[in-house]
């Protein structure tokens, strides 16, 4: 359909507009507030001690989150489409529940479970093992919201290839394992990078959870985001728009590897 | 390829998986636990503080008590947030070895729980460890010629206070504006009458009084209710505020305490604050000295009618008690009162 | 992105055809059933079990408080407002970004995924920036309920542009050609054409949209004032219960806002089964 040029310039422009306000604008105002003092003083704001805990902080969230959820998500995807197990409508509700979840209903519910009088908090208190207040809380969290991901990118895919090639090699003798990493897992690779690389970006910036089971204490079970917004709490505009900086980067970043994977698969 | 494999292989394979579970879950759990492991050897200050202090422990109290003899090598781990809150937390397992809260109460919790021991007020300064007054922030140039409590209640004036039910600041704010309206010879229901109409003028009602300053600096309201402290911060940080101190007003008493197994580093950090060191810097930072020699009349005035305490209304017990009841306080009663009036 | 697509295995299959001999099939059920009662039945039976812990008569006077009313009526009315707008400008983008040509447009597609992968106190110090009192734009629009709105919008602007750009991509131009070609109007041949075929992803991107948007906390946090009763939605809200030590009151209203989300989901699910049944 042939629009006249007035229509089509006229819902480019909407549009455009639209997402310069919501969009490139506060991301341009990241930039600008990050580097309003000058090149060095981000710089030494992502180094400040307390900065550099609160990444690694993260990244050690991210690096334990996301291979648990790629493995467990791969083998409920392979469970839900290539098993007979009842119940699967009932987990397959269970895999959508973390995107129903408010992230501070995540927090009360780790809190619950694994709290000082939690069902199962008790006895890890016992056993001398905080969960809330401490790190585990913080991964615990930040693997729930994570989860979904990678089985909802991967579980499409194995309906669509269909389990005529497996079913092929296991009649040529071919055992479970041979048949998952030589057929299945090479045809499902792409849906599980788009799924790790929405879980990592979903990991990252994770807020809210965190906000609830973290104790807050700097240099310790502080997130990044946790860091930004205690950084603009104490005055220090530069100190938390650098963070914003560090955590919008990997955000671009995360996008770019998303594009170009969609590219490399079509 | 090969086509044919042991069951043992397969097996072999899953059994990895499960080892590489149970091992990740020993990797979480570890970080956990040593996580707190600040006890015995090493001297760590677990500090958990409301949120105020923040830059005056970290940037000033701190590496002063590094300095001397009893501190040296002493680490810190830091935690600020909203009085109520941290409290709270403490009390629901946040490691701590030191606090220091906004008011007596959050303090009194931990007693209650047995992580601070009941004689923690047995000193020379009842345990305060700072003091502060009300004050009340405006724009500079004080466009809307605000002097009193009574003056924020007006029909065009918007005023930012926290909520006082997460944070300790909060509550000093309210009782500071019902003595005043003692003051000024009104009855209980009259004051009571003076803090909801002052209530009804909140834009934002933030979780601390930190967080309040900063929606204040942000552009809510026409005023804040707040610590003289937090003012003198905020104007030491370069923020364009003025505060006034109202002829009535209402001395804030901040406590700190040890926890009951608190390493030594933590009990000889408590000192140190109530030393003239200690002390001088807190007034430094804006905080009022607790030794009455050491306070400078001019940096810190007193208000011109009267400075009440806490104690003039029964202390922090009775207080919170009747006013700040979850269900049948008065501060309760008069957010649900405006609650179904703003419907 | 296909992400938040949920969809049940087709059960069209004869059944001997979906098993695989692989021995330790037992072990893998076992390990997913495991995985998510412990990481998510668990956590939700909790959350349930606390709300429920002083009775139904407990759990009704948390949910009809005020406070909690108050909070619940701004956090749907706002999601709804937010929704609808987003029905309107998602498929507008989505419409630009396939229909249309422009330098540039590949990195705009690329962007409209950021909220998506932006944490949302980020995304909250910024947009009080933006709309705040230190506007670069003045605009000043802080600490009222329009804030609200906006952060919203912000984080679920890609819900609706996600779901929509797949139809779009795959329509069939034959119907709309032949239809021109008959001389209806272009407002025509959209609403009656292009249209129904586009509402399964309106449909699917708005319900998700809306699940997030009663959920969200984040970007709300510095930018929305919190006041009760004016600017406090029910994730505030329930956060300053769980401060307050009130986990009862919290667990309720979490419950409500659960049932909601669950329920939307549910209806996603339908929908999306309803698409592939209609499909031609």
């Amino acid at each position: 359909m042939n629009g006249s040029r007035l229509v089509r310039w006229t819902l480019r422009y909407i549009a455009l507009a639209y997402l310069f306000a919501l969009l490139l604008l506060p991301l341009g105002v990241i930039f600008d507030e990050a580097f309003k003092e000058g090149i060095g003083e981000v710089f030494s704001a992502i180094t400040a001690p307390d900065a550099v805990a609160a990444l690694k902080l993260t990244l050690l969230t991210v690096i334990i989150a996301v291979p648990l959820n790629t493995v467990f998500g791969v083998l409920t995807a392979l469970v839900m489409v290539r098993s007979n197990l009842p119940g699967k409508r009932f987990l397959n509700a269970l895999i959508d529940v973390p995107f129903a979840v408010s992230p501070i209903v995540v927090g009360l519910a780790l809190v619950l479970v694994y709290g000082q009088n939690g069902w199962l908090g008790e006895a890890f208190m016992e056993a001398g093992i905080k969960i809330i207040f401490s790190t585990p809380g913080i991964v615990l969290a930040v693997i729930f919201v994570s989860m979904p991901f990678v089985a909802r990118e991967v579980i499409p895919v194995l309906q669509e290839i269909g389990d005529d090639q497996e079913k092929a090699a296991e009649t040529l003798g071919a055992n479970g394992w041979t048949t998952f990493w030589r057929i299945t897992l090479p045809a499902i690779r792409w849906g599980i990078s788009y799924g790790i690389v929405l879980t990592t970006a979903r990991a990252l910036g994770e807020f809210g959870a965190v906000t609830v089971v973290s104790g807050r204490v700097s240099g310790e079970t502080e997130t990044l985001p946790l860091y930004v917004q205690k950084q603009f709490e104490t005055f220090n505009s530069v100190g938390s728009y650098s963070a914003s900086l560090l955590l919008a980067v990997i955000a671009l970043v995360t996008l770019l590897a998303l594009n170009l994977m969609r590219r490399k698969e079509n | 390829m090969s086509l044919s494999s042991p069951i043992k292989k397969r097996r072999g394979i899953q059994a990895l998986l499960v080892l590489a579970l149970v091992a990740l879950g020993a990797i979480i759990v570890g970080c956990g636990s040593s996580d707190d492991g600040g006890d015995g050897g090493s001297a760590k200050v677990q500090l958990v503080a409301y949120s105020t202090p923040q830059q005056a422990y970290e940037q000033a109290l701190e590496p002063a008590f590094k300095d001397t003899e009893t501190g040296k090598g002493v680490e810190f781990s830091n935690s600020f947030g909203g009085s109520g809150d941290q409290s709270r937390a403490v009390e629901a397992g946040q490691a701590a070895s030191y606090v220091n809260f906004a008011l007596e109460t959050d303090v009194t919790r931990l007693v209650k729980s047995g992580q601070v021991a009941k004689t923690w007020k047995d000193n020379k300064y009842k345990g305060i460890v700072t003091n502060s007054v009300v004050s009340i922030v405006v724009r500079p140039g004080n466009p809307k010629n605000i002097k009193s409590f009574d003056d924020l209640a007006g029909d065009d004036v918007e005023v930012v206070t926290p909520n006082p039910f997460s944070s300790g600041g909060a509550r000093w704010n309210i009782m500071a504006i019902y003595a005043d309206a003692i003051e000024q010879g009104k009855s209980k229901k009259q004051a009571l009458d003076a803090v909801k109409a002052i209530l009804k003028n909140t834009p934002a009602q933030p979780e601390s009084a930190r967080v309040a300053l900063q929606t204040f600096l942000g552009g809510a309201g026409d005023a804040l209710i707040s610590y003289e402290n937090e003012a003198i911060a905020a104007q030491q940080a370069g923020e364009d505020v003025e505060y006034i101190i109202p002829d009535t007003t209402i001395l804030i008493e901040q406590p700190a305490a040890v926890t009951v197994d608190a390493p030594q580093s933590s009990i000889d950090f408590l000192d140190f604050l109530w030393s003239d060191e200690g002390q001088k810097i807190w007034a430094e930072n804006g905080y009022r000295p607790v030794n009455p020699a050491l306070v400078d009349e001019t940096q810190y005035p007193s208000p011109a009618t009267k400075l009440y305490t806490i104690a003039d209304f029964g202390g922090w017990d009775k207080v919170a008690d009747e006013f700040f009841d979850e269900e049948n306080g008065s501060i309760a009663k008069i957010n649900e009162e405006l609650g179904v009036e703003a419907e | 992105m296909a992400a938040g697509t949920p969809t049940v295995p087709s059960s069209n299959r004869p059944r001997a055809s979906v098993r695989l001999p692989w021995a330790g099939q037992a072990l893998n059920k076992g390990l997913v059933v495991m995985w998510l009662g412990l990481m998510v039945m668990l956590p939700l039976t909790a959350i349930t079990t606390k709300a429920f812990e002083n009775g139904l008569d407990g759990f009704w006077t948390a949910v009809s408080s005020p406070q909690a009313v108050a909070a619940l009526k701004l956090t749907v009315i706002a999601s709804l407002i937010v929704v609808a707008i987003n029905a309107v400008m998602g498929t507008l983008l989505a419409w630009v970004l396939v229909r249309d040509k422009f330098p540039g447009k590949g990195i705009i597609n690329s962007v409209i995924d950021l909220p998506f992968a932006l944490p949302t106190i980020v995304a909250s110090l910024t947009l009080l920036t933006v709309y705040g009192n230190k506007s670069p734009i003045g605009i000043n629009i802080a600490f009222t309920q329009t804030a609200v709105v906006v952060a919203l919008s912000f984080v679920t602007l890609p819900f609706v542009v996600r779901a929509v750009q797949p139809l779009l991509l795959t329509l069939d131009r034959d119907m709309e050609s032949a239809a021109e070609s008959l001389g209806a109007g272009r407002w025509r041949i959209f609403r009656q054409i292009i249209l129904p075929n586009l509402a399964p992803g309106i449909a699917t991107g708005v319900a998700l949209a809306f699940a997030r948007a009663i959920g969200e906390f984040g970007s709300l946090v510095l930018v929305s004032g919190n006041v009760p009763f004016k600017t406090e939605v029910s994730s505030v809200f329930i956060r300053g219960q769980i401060e307050s030590d009130n986990l009862v009151g919290a667990s309720a209203v979490s419950v409500v806002l659960l049932a909601v989300s669950l329920a939307l989901l549910a209806v996603v699910t339908f929908i999306q089964r309803w698409a592939v049944r209609h499909e031609r």
